[in-house]
């Protein structure tokens, strides 16, 4: 039985979950190129650092949020600098191959050492690789996949080696609502009483979806508004014009992905009173996260919203008439593969088009 | 370690070594007591070792509620060889970590029959890990125990399946619910075969007690998001549900179904016991969930939790272990049950072994009140259980409710599975004899 206000309440819950999962992925993917398989893991650490704070520092769960989005963003900056830009790397290397290639020198001038040797050693102090070393990920998809995907993998197994196989769980927080008394030790619940029978969602999840519009409203002013934003745009639209204007890229990709990382990290500190605390609990996002940014699209906010909007109100509206959440499951993915087929550039991408054509016909 | 590149030097030693041990064999065959130079892992177990081998998971999906079964095995093999071993010989065992992968676990299974020889054998948490090496398990006719809690139905020769059964659990928990809260049940399973298996015996049992499943619903594995099963169980309104979820992902209806302010009574088979969900989730996400179980840290018997009990031993070996299992205490009375078979059949012969079982071992167990044992059925190769009804409240303190034996019935009644007088290898299911399970 299709049920409007359950409808209404299940669509902003998979909304709210969908947009939050993708918007840091989206951003990385659409500004940077880069296919962060290691997505769900940087959840998973601002996951953990919520909880890390929470219940071994005793920080509010007000208080832990951002500090676990600060915590992402950080881990963020070094994964940036060492694996997708290789920047760290090839920084080190310039002074490693520097003693290297003097050591190996100073060892040929040794009289001790036969002449062929020493050819042999000045030689290999020739051959020592070029800087830089590594080359950036930007813009080589398959290859930051793989990338990313060992990254993922040595994250969960770091962390289940270093926190073991579970941590304690948050409590879901106490949010009230207007008009509404909380005893303490209760958990408050918008109940809802609906024709004759009654539903009760929790409050928590219901302002999750309010959370999840706030976010992509300041990822919208950021990146239309703001200096940094028209950088960045620029980076995207034409990287080597945007570097003989004075653009630093280097830096701007280095903010994207810690801002993307932050937003993964606050995703993360979101869900971590709702799931429990395992090493692979990211794995839960991956699917609608992936989902979400192939049917949303290149742009940014717009294709996250869209997608958001449409699978959450696919997923809600079948799990609803079928009774299962196996049946949403399925609709979701049966979804992103007929749009995948008709609109390969995405719904945002679909949008673009009909846009370009219209002026076009003016 | 096998499989490893050998270099020249390594060969020539190796078989020099081989060679000189053998010309040893051939002339010292009277004098052999003991000052073998241990250059061989013998597996004949006739010079002062047994040999067990226990496969259970301490990384991967499994880690969780795996590796207490490993830890409590370890305690049982560390007190036996302390107390002077199995006939005055010390228990000998192959550890390695499956991984919670099933084909780790196929690859592992082999070298512990083929290369270490082990005399018996614990291996595997889930069902799909018992089902994926029970066939080499009888292709080398290895003495076998499974110690989870599980569906039943297994009757095999070679395995001795001695963790509760679906419908010893449920039926532990079942007929309590239904006496105290009514009719009306729900139920919410893991959508495999321990689930669907375990919803058939919710179905069997209802009809058993005059109750009646109201509407069942099968949840993947990896799912997370429990806001519409929530919202259907609403719709419902049953008594109370009954519970089979499995697995991580699953854990998180318990807190999300808390938040939503659903307070239905759950029963259930798989929460508390095996992943102590009321010492990981803050209060009151676990209140008022009744598990069937035959055991569980907090069970309040004498010889679990008085002084120097089990509780207290298995910390004393692990101070930093989370908890201790429903199976960690099965795999902990298993070993024992088989030093006792051992010692019964004279010998380490693993079919004189599995007579001495199926003569109708029993076993002080932990889960059992002072003065009372449990059982090991011979005919079913599964073990008469002491089953308890456990609640948490909402503090998530968990108290004891009820308790009585609990025999297996499927097998010994239903099905008539005799492995004493038969040899099988087959696993039954609920459809093939009860009308309501279809």
């Amino acid at each position: 039985m299709v049920n409007g206000v359950n409808l209404l309440f299940q669509f902003l819950d998979n909304f709210a979950f969908i947009v939050l999962a993708a918007a840091g992925l989206a951003i990385i993917f659409g500004i940077m190129g880069v296919i962060n398989l290691a997505h769900g893991e940087f959840i998973m650490v601002g996951a953990y650092a919520t909880t890390l704070a929470n219940i071994r520092y005793g920080l509010p769960l007000i208080v832990a949020v951002p500090v676990a989005m600060f915590v992402t963003a950080l881990f963020g900056l070094v994964v940036e600098r060492t694996i997708i830009s290789g920047a760290a790397p090839n920084w080190l290397w310039k002074y490693v191959r520097m003693g290297l290639a003097g050591g190996l020198g100073r060892l040929a001038a040794l009289d001790a050492v036969p002449g062929r040797v020493a050819g042999g050693l000045e030689a290999a102090a020739e051959r020592l690789p070029e800087q830089p070393l590594v080359e950036p990920l930007y813009d080589r998809l398959a290859d930051s996949m793989v990338a990313t995907w060992g990254l993922s993998l040595i994250l969960v197994q770091g962390v289940r080696i270093w926190f073991g196989n579970s941590l304690d769980q948050v409590g879901t927080p106490v949010v009230p609502f207007v008009g509404e008394t909380v005893s303490p030790g209760e958990i408050p619940v918008l109940n809802l009483i609906v024709t004759n029978s009654e539903f009760s969602y929790s409050a928590y999840r219901v302002s999750l979806a309010v959370i999840a519009l706030g976010v992509l409203a300041v990822v919208y002013v950021l990146f239309t508004k703001t200096d940094f934003g028209m950088r960045a745009r620029a980076t995207i639209q034409d990287e080597d014009t945007a570097r003989a204007l004075g653009v630093d890229t280097g830096r701007t990709y280095m903010a994207t992905f810690a801002i993307g990382s932050a937003l993964a990290g606050l995703t993360g500190a979101l869900y971590a009173p709702t799931i429990t605390m395992v090493p692979d609990m990211g794995t839960g996002f991956l699917v609608e996260s992936f989902v979400a940014v192939v049917v949303g699209g290149p742009s940014v906010v717009l294709g996250t919203t869209m997608a958001g909007g449409f699978l959450g109100a696919i997923s809600a509206t079948v799990t609803n008439l079928m009774g299962s959440t196996f049946y949403g499951r399925i609709a979701l993915l049966l979804t992103a593969i007929v749009l995948i087929r008709f609109l390969p550039s995405g719904i945002s991408g679909f949008v673009r088009t009909i846009r370009e054509r219209r002026q076009e016909a003016t | 370690m096998s499989g490893d590149g050998f270099s020249r030097r390594q060969f020539v030693t190796a078989g020099g070594a081989a060679l000189v041990s053998g010309l040893a064999g051939c002339s010292g065959g009277g004098d052999g007591d003991g000052t073998d130079a241990g250059a061989t892992t013998d597996t004949m177990s006739s010079d002062g070792t047994v040999t067990l081998g226990v496969l259970e998971d301490q990384s991967g999906n499994f880690a969780l509620v795996g590796s207490p079964k490993h830890k409590a095995s370890l305690l049982a093999i560390e007190e036996i060889n302390n107390d002077g071993g199995i006939m005055g010989n010390q228990i000998e065992y192959y550890d390695p970590d499956p991984q919670s992968d099933n084909q780790r676990y196929q690859e592992l299974t082999r070298r512990m029959i083929q290369q270490r020889e082990v005399d018996a054998l614990w291996a595997g948490y889930s069902s799909a890990t018992r089902e994926a090496i029970r066939p080499i398990i009888d292709q080398n006719d290895q003495l076998y125990f499974y110690t989870t809690q599980y569906e039943g139905g297994v009757c095999d020769k070679n395995v001795f399946a001695v963790g509760p059964t679906a419908r010893q659990q449920l039926g532990a928990v079942l007929p309590y619910l239904v006496e105290e809260y009514g009719p009306k049940i729900y139920t919410i399973a893991a959508d495999y075969n321990f689930g669907q298996l375990s919803a058939d015996w919710v179905k069997v049992l209802a009809d058993e007690n005059d109750a009646e499943v109201v509407d069942e619903e099968f949840i993947p594995l990896s799912n997370s998001q429990f806001g519409s099963t929530i919202n259907n169980i609403q719709e419902a309104d049953p008594d109370f549900v009954m519970s089979m979820l499995v697995g991580a992902n699953h854990t998180s209806f318990y807190e999300q179904k808390a938040s939503s302010g659903l307070e239905v009574p759950i029963g259930t088979s798989t929460a508390m016991a095996q992943g102590y969900e009321h010492l990981r989730l803050d209060p009151p996400a676990m209140a008022n969930i009744y598990a069937g179980v035959n055991y569980m840290e907090e069970i309040p018997t004498e010889r679990n939790t008085s002084d120097g009990g089990f509780v207290d031993r298995y910390y004393e070996m692990w101070p930093d272990a989370p908890y201790l299992n429903e199976e960690a205490e099965n795999n902990y009375f298993s070993i024992y049950m088989y030093k006792k078979a051992v010692e019964q059949a004279g010998t380490f012969e693993q079919p004189e072994v599995r007579e001495a079982l199926e003569s109708g071992i029993t076993y002080e167990a932990p889960e059992a009140p002072e003065g009372e044992s449990i059982a090991l059925d011979g005919a079913t190769h599964h073990v008469d259980h002491h089953m308890w009804v456990m609640r948490a409240d909402d503090q998530h303190n968990v108290e004891a409710l009820d308790d009585q034996v609990i025999e297996e019935q499927f097998l010994s009644n239903t099905v008539g599975c005799d492995l004493t007088s038969e040899d099988e290898e087959t696993q039954y299911t609920p459809q093939d004899y009860f009308e309501e399970a279809g």
